[in-house]
């Protein structure tokens, strides 16, 4: 098989662990080797997190570099920023159109970049920018972003859509498997 | 089967298999889910002890009673229990005793870099370390072995990217290994002089062995490619030397202490020129140039930090990845902060009104140190605050004790506070110690301890009375308060801090993440009543933000714990009401 590597950013507690684990799932039932590095600990409280997600016939290395990821899954504007440059030139990126302010731009120490979206389009060819909040609003509860961004990234692999349903349906607590779905089904229309 | 593990999750289910039947720890990332998946087997008895000395003494003492048993620890918690540790080495074991270190390069949450592999070797136990989570299941399995087979203690040495990364793991079946029969056996586990002196022979015996061991184990082993390079490696390393060098040649160690020194040598022999691959302390490159094999490592690759692909492609092969954007923009850096609804807050903005000294201590509490709270001026190691203020007291005089306090955690007191809050009361100290009791191990992921009154495995059990136990050191003035009640909490610290004895404050309220916690519901800034004076700006609450031309509140992180209405002047926060409520 094709060997993909998806890089997922955000800001900790944005729910970025359990995108990382649905997304491995996803690519053990495909037949695929994979290896999924998470951050725990400090940074979860509210620092920048990255999670990697790898999978080909055989994944040495669990991390990805400066112009290795295939899909770069942002779940904050900043941290798209941040990030970017360890997207390849042709990656899709995916961007949840939500701010948070760090510390130093609470304080009003640092200023938060203008027109993050527009400046990343400049570059890339492949940008997709989603209201993920909104969407999962929509689908029943805030906290299912990260299910949403999972759905946009879906509809962009040649992984049939059943596949990540049954994945999302074993991987989440059974009381928000329905919500869990919606929410996937949402950004999997976009 | 196989099946997607965490490098934690996978040493777990390696310690289930091998059958072993007690497993202690105490938290610290990167090791902490080791413990929380064995505690999901029914089968191994584990715990959370209260400091990782106590961890191991309760494995050693389950190993001598004839069970498999394991300790778990971060790199830092092996400095804690090295008194144990190096002297379990001379008594060896009954039961298989494996010991898992994680260690941090990079740092991502610790407070140092060090490299494991040079205790272990000062100990005079063998090491292995795994480099995915497929090691991480066997090489639990052969360390048991190995264990048992040489009578010593094994250390399982991880790196954050081992035990945090997720890999296939093919599993197995548990072993039935019946409890060894206890003798009594002085000259081996009553360790005074006459004994120890043997038993050091025993050590010097064992460890020529085990070098021998190290020549003839599955554990290392050679990949021959291209013999132009040859790359000595093991752990994490190998797998980033695997994607640089390619097709190259590879001594692939799983046991790094002893070295396989004849297995070296002949790899050595066969190959043109020698790369030693491996993050942090030149422990396998330092071993071949005492051979006398010419090797190249540090020369080129940092003694600091994490490694990776690219780095070595860089620093060792000269190819540099070029930029492929030409965007340059400032970007602000995101440190950690304390939840929105965080207890610490309150006392931390207390302490930077009354502009205390303050020492400090580890866990979620250390992020007081960064701005806007900035009131935290040390973090040395766990406990440290307490011994801290005591020796600032000494050498500055009592007026410092009136402006300082130290400040600690429930589970880090539990850790080693205690022995220091002893020490001020028996060498005549007059320091304030808060304890910030949040009822839980916060930083680490929330781990029950001690003073929580639940065990690891939920179940509710006698609790520390932390009022009682500093009564009973000999502190008199023991004050409990709400952080979230300013003007309480700030009238209990200032009488306390006064005072000609040492005195502790308890700050009781829970983590804002724990299950049972309950809020009023997310608050905002009525625009009419806010004169923008900017006090709230001061808690540094991540839900208050500085728009610029005014103050609002995030209604997504906002968790309406109300400490913000407790220090606008003005009224100004009010109930949002409504479906964000
Ligand atoms: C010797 C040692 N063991 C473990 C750790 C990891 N660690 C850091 S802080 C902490 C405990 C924090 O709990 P607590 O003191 O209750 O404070 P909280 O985070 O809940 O505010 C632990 C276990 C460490 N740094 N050093
Ligand atoms: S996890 Fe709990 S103790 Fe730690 S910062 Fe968050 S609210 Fe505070
Ligand atoms: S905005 Fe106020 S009520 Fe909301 S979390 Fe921050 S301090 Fe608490």
């Amino acid at each position: 098989m094709r060997s993909t590597s998806i890089m997922i950013v955000g800001v900790g507690g944005q729910g970025t662990l359990l995108t990382s684990r649905i997304l491995g799932n996803v690519g053990i039932s495909t037949g695929a080797d994979v290896k999924v590095s998470e951050v725990h600990g400090m940074s979860q409280r509210g620092g920048s997190v990255v999670t990697y997600v790898k999978m080909g016939e055989k994944v040495n290395s669990p991390i990805i570099e400066k112009g290795e990821a295939d899909i770069l899954l942002c779940f904050e504007e900043l941290e798209a920023l941040r990030w970017i440059d360890y997207a390849k030139k042709d990656a899709s990126i995916i961007i949840n159109t939500q701010r948070i302010d760090p510390m130093p731009v609470i304080t009003g120490k640092a200023k938060y970049p203008e027109n993050i979206i527009e400046k990343i389009k400049a570059e890339y060819q492949n940008v997709a920018a989603v209201p993920a909040l909104e969407l999962a609003k929509a689908a029943g509860s805030i906290k299912a972003v990260n299910v949403v961004m999972i759905g946009v990234l879906a509809k962009r692999t040649e992984i049939p859509e059943d596949t990540w349903i049954d994945v999302i349906r074993k991987t989440v607590k059974p009381q928000f498997v329905d919500i869990n779905i919606e929410a996937f089904r949402k950004g999997y229309a976009l | 089967m196989k099946k997607l593990m965490l490098g934690n999750e996978a040493i777990a289910r390696g310690v289930y298999e091998a059958g072993a039947t007690v497993a202690t720890a105490y938290p610290g990332t990167p090791s902490t889910e080791i413990t929380e998946y064995i505690a999901r087997y029914d089968e191994i008895y584990s715990e959370w002890s209260p400091n990782e000395k106590v961890a191991l003494e309760v494995a050693i003492g389950a190993s001598v009673g004839g069970a498999r048993s394991t300790c778990a620890m971060k790199h830092v918690g092996l400095n804690v229990a090295a008194d144990p540790l190096f002297t379990a080495a001379y008594t060896g074991v009954n039961g298989g005793l494996v010991i898992f270190v994680a260690d941090d390069p990079g740092m991502h949450s610790s407070q140092n870099e060090q490299d494991t592999r040079i205790i272990a070797r000062a100990a005079k136990v063998p090491v292995l370390e795994p480099s995915d989570s497929q090691e991480c299941r066997d090489f639990t399995r052969e360390a048991f072995r190995i264990s048992e087979e040489f009578d010593t203690p094994v250390i399982v040495r991880l790196t954050t990217r081992v035990a945090h990364s997720q890999g296939l793991v093919e599993l197995g079946e548990r072993e039935n290994v019946p409890l060894k029969p206890y003798a009594k056996d002085p000259g081996k586990y009553v360790m005074m002089p006459a004994m120890a002196r043997k038993r050091h022979v025993v050590v010097e015996e064992r460890l020529a062995r085990l070098a021998e061991f190290s020549d003839t184990t599955t554990l290392n082993r050679i990949e021959w490619g291209d013999r132009k390079i040859g790359v000595i490696t093991s752990g994490i390393a190998y797998q980033y030397a695997k994607e640089a060098f390619g097709n190259a040649s590879f001594l692939k160690l799983g046991m790094v202490y002893p070295l396989p020194e004849k297995l070296i040598r002949e790899f050595a022999a066969n190959v043109e020129t020698i790369y030693v691959i491996e993050e942090l302390e030149p422990f396998i490159e330092n071993n071949c140039l005492r051979m006398g094999i010419e090797v190249k490592g540090k020369a080129l690759l940092p003694l600091i930090g994490e490694y990776s692909a690219s780095l070595i492609r860089e620093r060792v092969l000269g190819q540099k990845q070029e930029k492929l954007n030409s965007i340059n923009e400032e970007i602000p850096v995101r440190p950690p902060v304390m939840c929105a609804g965080c207890p610490h807050r309150g006392i931390f903005y207390l302490l930077k009104k009354l502009k205390l000294n303050v020492t400090g201590d580890i866990g979620c509490y250390t992020l007081g140190a960064l701005s806007p709270l900035e009131s935290l001026d040390t973090c040395v190691c766990m406990g440290a605050s307490i011994g801290m203020a005591h020796g600032m007291e000494k050498a500055m005089g009592k007026d410092t004790a009136r402006k300082t306090v130290a400040v600690i955690g429930d589970s880090t007191f539990i850790h080693s506070g205690i022995t220091g809050l002893i020490d001020i009361v028996y060498n005549k100290g007059t320091s304030t110690v808060i304890i910030l009791d949040n009822s839980t191990t916060g930083m680490t992921g929330h781990q029950d301890n001690p003073a929580t009154g639940f065990t690891i495995k939920g179940e509710p059990t006698r609790q520390v009375d932390l009022v009682k136990l500093c009564q009973a050191v000999g502190v008199d003035r023991v004050r409990v308060c709400d952080p979230f009640d300013l003007a309480e909490t700030e009238r209990i610290i200032k009488e306390e801090i006064a005072a000609d004895e040492p005195s502790v404050v308890i700050s009781q309220r829970p983590c804002a993440l724990l299950k049972n916690v309950k809020f009023n519901g997310v608050l905002k800034i009525n625009t009419e009543k806010c004169t923008k004076c900017r006090m709230c700006m001061r808690l540094g609450c991540p839900a208050i933000v500085d728009r610029g031309t005014h103050v609002e509140v995030d209604p997504a992180l906002c968790t309406g714990c109300d400490l913000c209405t407790k220090v606008c002047r003005f009224n100004a926060f009010e109930r949002l009401g409504g479906e964000n409520a």
